[in-house]
């Protein structure tokens, strides 16, 4: 979007006091920052980061869901279930169309994503081990993200908040997929009950580490917040997620693995049990039991898909010399 | 590494509309570009008719220059129809 002559274009700006509180004014009057204003480098990078983790994500998050499409059991959910992974990619390409307007090239983002520099998110890291996993992450993990996306429809970088908007409304239909497959499972046999109650157990945890550290340690958060690229703080989505899905899983008659969540009246919230954070961050630095296997994955699509891309080239390279030969 | 040419993808959502800017993609030729603009951008029934452009074709205003490209136009309340005073009795106009 816009980003013709933006690519690898030096993105440095002079930042003297003055232009600082000119920009930071634009942000508090909620003025949207579009692609070739001015901007701090900082707010360049914080994005370019964001939105490429972001992308990444999307594309990775196609994996551990695209291992059940063949086993689907029956064709309705596999129709679903295509339609869910094909969206994911349609994100990853709306994403990465967003950061491409703040001078980085998707050749790039794809080639840090390969070697390990950019991150994702380490839900993705997870393996998918039986077909209630598949509708425990639409529930449970689309439900997280459409959390952390909802607020940044209203993002203060437009092209990312227009990426959002596209994204929240094709991603209601994720959760909703994902919670009426638990739901067939919670309401099936005992066994078919004890399978959702087992990727619910598994997911769970996984699932709230999904908003990222508490506050006091979130290292990006307060610029963030200024900035208003972020809206919410990770424990505001983390507490209004639990809020939300509780009663989901009382409804089907499932247990949250967590023995002091508890419903507190004063805050009108549920307090819960501490996270595992030494379990977060050794998935976040790549020691997630899948985190070999998706990268391989990926790597892997790139490398082979190689002679496909420049096969295309090569074909509209020859017929813009015919289509000029015949003029 | 060679890369895909980038392409800026217009929608027209049903006929009596114009098309909008939705978003943007890579691909080799304008063939594919039409092929993957449909596959992206119209998966829940957004459109009837798609455009692709080269991004390189769109020439663009410098924001730096917002001020005396649109600022102006905001002191010209005369070219408002509400700039002019013409008495109730007349009816509407």
């Amino acid at each position: 979007m816009y980003s013709q002559g933006l690519i690898g274009a030096d993105g440095r700006t002079t930042e003297t006091p003055e232009f600082l509180q000119a920009f930071q004014k634009r942000i508090d009057a909620e003025d949207k920052i579009e692609p070739k204003d001015a901007m701090p480098e900082g707010y360049r990078k914080t994005l370019v980061r964001q939105i490429g983790q972001h992308a990444h994500s999307e594309i990775v998050g196609m994996l551990p869901e695209g291992n059940w499409i063949t086993r689907a059991p029956s064709l309705r959910r596999k129709a679903a279930l295509l339609a869910k992974v094909q969206d994911e990619g349609g994100h990853g390409l709306y994403l990465y169309a967003a950061a491409e307007t703040l001078g980085v090239s998707r050749e790039e983002m794809t080639e840090e994503l390969l070697s390990g520099k950019a991150k994702y998110s380490s839900i993705f890291n997870y393996p998918t081990l039986s077909w209630a996993d598949i509708g425990i992450i639409g529930w449970l993990v689309d439900g997280a993200a459409i959390m952390n996306q909802i607020p940044l429809c209203r993002c203060s970088f437009g092209p990312y908040a227009r990426a959002m908007i596209r994204v929240c409304k094709e991603e209601s239909f994720h959760q909703r997929q994902g919670y009426e497959i638990v739901m067939t499972l919670a309401q099936g046999t005992p066994e078919q009950k004890e399978m959702a109650q087992d990727a619910l157990n598994r997911w769970w945890w996984p699932s709230l580490m999904m908003f990222g550290p508490h506050d006091a340690d979130s290292q990006h958060s307060d610029q963030s917040m200024a900035w208003k690229i972020k809206r919410f703080t990770n424990d505001e989505l983390r507490q209004k997620f639990i809020d939300a899905t509780v009663p989901q899983a009382e409804y089907l008659g499932l247990t949250v693995p967590d023995a002091d969540l508890a419903w507190n009246e004063a805050k009108g919230g549920y307090d819960h049990g501490p996270i595992d954070w030494g379990e977060f961050w050794r998935v976040v630095k790549g020691h997630g039991p899948m985190a070999r296997d998706r990268i391989k994955a990926r790597k892997k699509a790139w490398d082979e898909g190689a002679w496909v891309r420049e096969a295309a080239l090569a074909h509209a390279e020859k017929r813009a010399a015919r289509k000029i030969a015949a003029e | 590494m060679t890369e895909t040419p980038l392409w800026e993808v217009f929608i027209r959502p049903r006929n009596g509309l114009a098309h909008k800017h939705v978003g943007s993609l890579h691909a080799a030729d304008e063939v594919l570009a039409l092929q993957a603009a449909r596959d992206v951008y119209t998966r829940r029934g957004e459109g009837v008719s798609i455009w692709v452009v080269p991004s390189v074709a769109i020439t663009a205003s410098d924001p730096d220059h917002a001020a005396e490209n649109f600022e102006p136009t905001a002191d010209k309340i005369y070219r408002h129809p509400t700039f002019y005073d013409i008495p109730d009795d007349v009816g509407h106009m």
